[in-house]
């Protein structure tokens, strides 16, 4: 008999104990906000016999990925959306070879954005790459979607996106999991370079296979279980997909009689089902996040059966463009589509008091700050530029320390860097990278820099772990997932063997020393690496607290200099707020009467 | 039981400890439960929710207006978050304001009063003082877990004190057992004051 457990997990857990339980042999990723879970579940449960990886970059777990699904393994790709146009140049091409095992690529959008740097839709990314795309609209739904999208890459041979957002990733529900049995047999790798060696001919072929084996995915997605008509025979229809269906679901609670179409498979678009569902109804309106895909799939299918049918949503401004949409804006939209009257709603707190804002900051004790302020020190009254990069540090940009100009995207700091001093051979050009995003996308960009004789000075953030997804371990920090005790590969020899001839590893904490590091290295040509080293203080032990002594002049300075949260003033008065203090000692530095005492650098 | 139960502070308060055992303790009372947490960059410092639902639910997050119980970890997170308020519903709030780097910088003055005020005016609420109720227990940190006996306590959370109880038993340390304990028990000693 086999034992089930119920198991309270969050999307992403569902995710990958849906994996797990489709006897995926293979899991690689690249830690991103809002997927970053997936693996971690993975590794927190068991899987024997299941190769577990962090890659460097999602083009390497999505190569690593694909070559085992070539043996027949079933294998399993997470990252973020952005994570998605890292790994394009492989997902492109092999949506053209095609797989043998089941191959799921798991891209987790971001509607809002939350914790991203665009609003893309990957179900464009499938319509680009021609491959089915998943969408599920709760955990409980991801965790039996999941095991679905192996099945279908396996029937059509083809890789397969599965594309949660962040309020499917971060929802927790209840899952009946039943007992591991294990990763699936496979056949592995038979040699046939007509079929696994990508040349003109062999993607012409294809792409004329791809796109009829689509028109039959599409048929086979009309009778898919998740894809669905449900409520009342109306003249008006409402169309969603993801956590908007569960926000429209809300709404129905009190109209149960309005007629919804439920989209889980985006791409190919099961038109057979719409058709169905559009019998009798005049005016639908299109009701997702992100870009107004299944709309424009609605209008093309509209157009080529000549239907008289209205066709709302983004495209005529009844949803919003950006942004995630919510219970209440949805049931806004549909009371106006549907001429039902508006349910009250919360409490109006139009009249409250000016709230705080809350933007989020570097954590009191971050190193980070200490290597931005030491940059800034140094280049006090100089002209400088600032390329600044993914990851916690990107919030050196807020007041007071104003020390990111530019964020781009993954290693965009380094090669942005060189671009300023191209331009402006007078002002020294510094690109912050952290030890993680160094590792995924930094070094080829220190390759350009000293390839091109670029002048430029490279600040590695280095706090031994990647921070702002949650710890998750990298190269330089000698552990893997799969629990290995592994090399570290080294940072500063890494710089060395690419030809950086000057590279200096400084405590951040120690503020005369990195000022000294910084102003080093502005007097010399070339390149020139600062690497500023100190654990991130959510993995280390704090040594100490601060306090305030009676010296304290109240001049508030290093309020004003640093920003650190732990420094607050009650009733006017300079004070250290003991719980959140790590003792990293940066503001004794800075007091002008020594009145902050009791530092680690002491 | 049909409950939603918005959590709400600032991130580092505990407030998804106090969110996983209050889920905990009504599916081990036989209810269905989804939640959802802030997670990210809202983390460092920023305004963080848990919505927790018990009962039918399709959104993971309380739509506006279906609240039954807001536990605010501070002031002006319970007005940002009001809105998703019952109309007849309860707030418990924590009177000790945490104040933001850049109020520190920009000195505006946020000291939490103007927010309790308009909270009184507005709706049901049971304010409680974070450090007189914790002074005991050495630490504001033990907060998270007092709120929920002020919840029990107030008996509008619909969950016993045994069901929490033991849930807190199962997720902290075994060394704070007892501190926790006492915090709960402190916190529904409050909340009982308020018993509908």
């Amino acid at each position: 008999m086999v034992c089930r457990m119920q198991e309270y997990v969050m999307g992403n857990g569902a995710i990958g104990l849906g994996a797990l339980a489709a006897g995926v042999n293979l899991v690689s990723g690249y830690p991103g906000t809002p997927s970053s879970e997936i693996v971690e579940t993975i590794s927190k449960y068991p899987h024997d016999g299941v190769h577990l990886e962090w890659s460097v970059n999602e083009k390497a777990a999505m190569e690593v990925a694909a070559s085992a699904a070539y043996g027949g393994a079933r294998t399993l790709v997470t990252m973020k959306q952005v994570g998605l146009n890292v790994a394009a140049d492989p997902i492109m091409s092999l949506a053209y070879v095609g797989v043998k095992g089941g191959m799921v690529v798991v891209s987790a959008d971001d509607p809002g954005p939350i914790s991203s740097q665009t609003e893309q839709d990957t179900r464009r990314f499938a319509d680009f790459c021609r491959i089915p795309v998943f969408d599920p609209s709760s955990p409980e739904e991801a965790y039996q979607m999941i095991q679905d999208a192996f099945e279908y890459s396996e029937k059509y041979k083809t890789p397969v996106l599965f594309r949660p957002t962040t309020r499917v990733c971060h929802a927790y529900a209840s899952i009946d999991n039943p007992e591991y049995c294990g990763p699936k047999k496979y056949e592995g790798f038979v040699k046939d370079s007509k079929k696994w060696v990508i040349f003109p001919r062999l993607s012409f072929a294809n792409h004329n296979m791809i796109e009829k084996r689509n028109i039959e995915i599409g048929r086979d997605f009309s009778s898919y279980k998740f894809n669905k008509i449900e409520g009342g025979n109306s003249k008006k229809a409402v169309i969603t997909s993801g956590i908007s269906y569960s926000y429209a679901k809300e709404y129905m609670k009190y109209h149960e009689d309005i007629k919804l179409i439920k989209i889980a498979t985006a791409y190919p678009f099961p038109e057979d089902l719409l058709l169905k569902a559009l019998e009798g109804v005049k005016e639908v309106i299109c009701l997702e996040e992100l870009s107004p895909f299944i709309e424009e799939q609605v209008l093309k299918i509209i157009g080529k059966h000549g239907l008289q049918i209205r066709v709302s949503g983004k495209l005529d401004g009844k949803v919003p463009h950006s942004g995630e949409n919510s219970s209440n804006q949805v049931a806004a939209i549909l009371s106006d589509f549907l001429g039902t009257e508006k349910l009250s709603g919360g409490f109006d707190i139009s009249d409250a008091p000016a709230l705080p804002m809350r933007p989020p900051v570097l954590c009191a004790g971050c190193p980070h700050r200490a290597s931005f302020y030491a940059v800034k020190q140094a280049m006090k009254g100089k002209k400088a530029y600032f390329c600044g990069d993914i990851g916690c540090y990107t919030l050196g940009n807020a007041m007071p320390l104003d020390m990111v100009d530019t964020c781009l995207c993954m290693g965009a700091g380094i090669t942005m860097a060189q671009g300023f001093h191209w331009i402006d051979g007078e002002g020294t050009c510094f690109g912050f990278v952290g030890d993680s995003t160094f590792f995924a996308s930094g070094m080829t960009g220190v390759v350009n820099a000293v390839y091109n004789n670029a002048d430029m000075i490279l600040c590695v953030l280095d706090n031994s772990t990647t921070a702002m997804t949650g710890h998750q371990p990298h190269p330089g920090i000698g552990r893997n997932m799969m629990g290995q005790i592994v090399d570290k590969v080294d940072i500063k020899k890494v710089l060395e063997g690419i030809g950086v001839h000057k590279v200096i590893t400084v405590n951040p904490l120690n503020l005369k020393e990195s000022i000294d590091a910084v102003n080093e290295c502005e007097k010399l040509p070339g390149v020139k690496a600062i690497i500023f080293k100190s654990p991130c203080i959510a993995i280390s032990k704090p040594d100490k607290k601060l306090a305030i002594s009676e010296k304290c002049i109240q001049c508030k300075k290093c309020i004003r200099e640093i920003g650190c949260p732990a420094l607050i003033t009650v009733d006017g008065k300079v004070t250290i707020d003991e719980s959140l203090c790590t003792g990293c000692g940066l503001c004794s530095q800075i007091c002008p009467v020594s009145a902050i005492g009791g530092g680690c650098n002491e | 039981m049909n409950k939603n139960i918005l959590i709400c502070g600032v991130g580092g308060q505990g407030t998804v400890l106090a969110s996983k055992i209050i889920a905990a303790s009504a599916m081990d009372s036989g209810n269905a439960v989804h939640s959802a947490e802030t997670i990210g960059m809202a983390q460092r410092g920023g305004s963080v929710t848990s919505h927790v639902r018990i009962g039918e639910a399709y959104s993971p997050l309380i739509p506006y207006g279906e609240a039954d119980m807001i536990l605010a970890f501070e002031p002006a997170e319970a007005v940002r978050n009001l809105m998703y308020l019952k109309k007849d519903g309860i707030v418990i709030v924590n009177s000790v304001p945490v104040k933001p780097v850049t109020e520190s910088l920009n000195n505006t003055g946020y000291d939490g009063r103007d927010m309790l005020i308009y909270l009184n005016k507005k709706c049901k609420c049971i304010v409680i003082d974070a450090k007189e109720l914790c002074e005991p227990f050495g630490s504001s940190r033990y907060f998270n877990i007092a709120i929920l006996g002020v919840a029990v306590g107030s008996g509008r959370l619909g969950l016993t004190k045994e069901a929490v109880l033991d849930e807190i038993c199962k997720r902290v340390p075994a060394k704070f057992i007892d501190t926790n304990k006492a915090a709960f028990l402190a916190g529904l000693e409050k909340g009982e004051q308020y018993e509908a």
